[in-house]
């Protein structure tokens, strides 16, 4: 199982901001190992972001994003006490979903 | 035994069969929701229109992309992508120098703001692009360049 995701969301002025911080290797496929064989690619394909169970958002990635994932993205009308729940598959089929409160 | 014509036909009745079943990229596509595999193997921004079936970009003032004119570290370059219109349906962050071009892809709903940023690996200084791809299929985009002082691609 993956580690857990950081997830702040910070409600301002009507909108809240949430940031996310996922823990992932986010491999491309692209390097090699000091045996010089092909290091398999492996990262986050889909994400999907809700807000009161509600889907707000879904992106997907490609190898190019960064280890450690950071994603930040502003929810409409949303309060504090709201719940927002993110989740992500990888290619390999893991996933991992984590919630937070709307401060 | 097989001949040419046998192999030939054998081999289109399997292309059927997998196209019917959304196997082949070019179709599977169709399905939304589904990781868009072609979209994200596409190495130039042409092949990347046509996966994604939107017209050709424009480059427009309505959108922005954030990130660093210097980039130190080309593993963790913070982007962003914005745009001030209503009815955005996707944004794309897009390097045009990495082995594929698109980085990713956010569907936008109504609910959020159609603005978000995260962080891309940059193989090498390059153009990097934000695409807001509206309900109606029309692309806008806007660049930006960032040097890149470490490429973020090889050990």
């Amino acid at each position: 199982m993956a580690d857990p995701m950081r997830i702040r969301a910070q409600a301002a002025g009507g909108n809240a901001t949430v940031r996310v911080l996922m823990g992932h290797e986010m491999e491309t496929g692209q390097r090699k190992d000091s045996a010089g064989k092909v290091i398999p690619a492996w990262y986050i394909q889909n994400v999907t972001a809700q807000l009161n169970g509600n889907n707000v958002m879904t992106a997907q990635w490609g190898p190019a994003v960064s280890k450690n994932p950071f994603l930040q993205f502003v929810v409409k009308g949303a309060k504090a006490g709201d719940k927002v729940t993110v989740s992500w598959v990888d290619n390999k089929g893991d996933k991992r979903t984590d919630e937070a409160t709307v401060s | 035994m097989q001949t040419r014509r046998d192999v030939f036909f054998h081999s289109a009745k399997v292309a059927t069969m997998l196209a019917s079943l959304g196997m082949l990229p070019s179709l599977a596509q169709a399905q939304s929701g589904a990781y868009n595999s072609a979209a994200f193997e596409a190495k130039t921004m042409a092949d990347l229109v046509k996966a994604l079936g939107g017209s050709a970009p424009v480059q427009s003032k309505d959108v922005s992309v954030t990130g660093p004119d210097i980039a130190e570290n080309g593993a963790v370059v913070p982007v962003g992508a914005a745009s001030t219109l209503p009815g955005v349906k996707r944004l794309l962050i897009l390097v045009e120098k990495n082995p594929s071009v698109m980085a990713a892809m956010f569907e936008i709903s109504d609910a959020i703001e159609s603005s978000v940023s995260t962080r891309v690996k940059m193989g090498q200084s390059s153009n990097v692009y934000a695409v807001a791809m509206m309900a109606d299929g029309k692309m806008l985009f806007a660049q930006k360049e960032v040097k890149v002082t470490l490429g973020g691609c090889g050990g």
